[in-house]
């Protein structure tokens, strides 16, 4: 399941949306969004995407991540728009018969999205807005 | 016979547009694209050593081909997540 939403991500759903009798492991990364940057009180993001090439990019990375690695299911879940602090922006899940395969694939799932996926985030501050360039 | 560039984030910015048509008997590439739209926008010579670009939601390279129907994208380092 490679999905881009506008609406929260239900981390738990969508955790059991994907794990089956056969996974003996489920690893779960969620980006959250915080509440500051470089010094900066920031009030909330809003992210935009190239959202045909993102959703390619996501099943991508997922038909990767099987190749790779010895896991069963993964899922990624990317939201777009405005997100308050402490909301999820972005939910990986994969599922696995053992916890190495499992965590290995999830961070390798989570670097390739921040680093090959066109989606960007802008800041709002109290007194203005930045796009937020590259990587962090 | 017409190629669809479209523009994102920082880049929207500098254009002041998301999406724009030029006549693909004027393109070789992906750079001569960039080119044309820079004439218009000089600020896009200052996004020039980082921007990424897509021909029909592939990354491609300046040297990348364009032919009439394609897609082509510009945009800054990417930082979802």
């Amino acid at each position: 399941m490679f999905r881009l939403v506008y609406e929260p991500i239900d981390t738990a759903s969508f955790r059991n949306a994907l794990v089956g009798p056969e996974d003996g492991a489920v690893a779960i990364f969620e980006g959250v969004v915080r509440n500051h940057a470089h010094g900066r009180r920031v009030s909330y993001l809003e992210y935009h995407a190239y959202e045909s090439m993102a959703q390619r990019r996501l099943e991508e990375i997922g038909a990767s991540a099987r190749k790779e690695f010895l896991i069963r299911d993964i899922g990624i879940l990317h939201r777009l728009g405005r997100i308050n602090p402490a909301e999820c922006s972005v939910a990986v899940v994969v599922t696995a018969a053992h916890r190495a395969a499992a965590f290995d694939a999830c961070r390798f799932a989570i670097d390739a999205v921040k680093k090959t996926v066109p989606i960007w985030k802008k800041e709002f501050y109290e007194d203005g807005e930045a796009w937020v360039g590259g990587r962090d | 016979m017409s190629i669809r560039v479209l523009f994102f984030a920082a880049i929207a910015d500098v254009t002041h547009l998301h999406e724009a048509e030029v006549d693909a008997s004027t393109c070789t590439n992906v750079a001569s694209i960039y080119e044309q739209f820079a004439r218009d926008f000089p600020r896009l010579q200052d996004h020039r050593p980082s921007i990424l670009c897509a021909v029909n939601s592939e990354f491609a390279r300046p040297d990348s081909p364009v032919h009439d129907g394609d897609e082509v994208a510009f945009f800054p380092p990417v930082s979802g997540g």
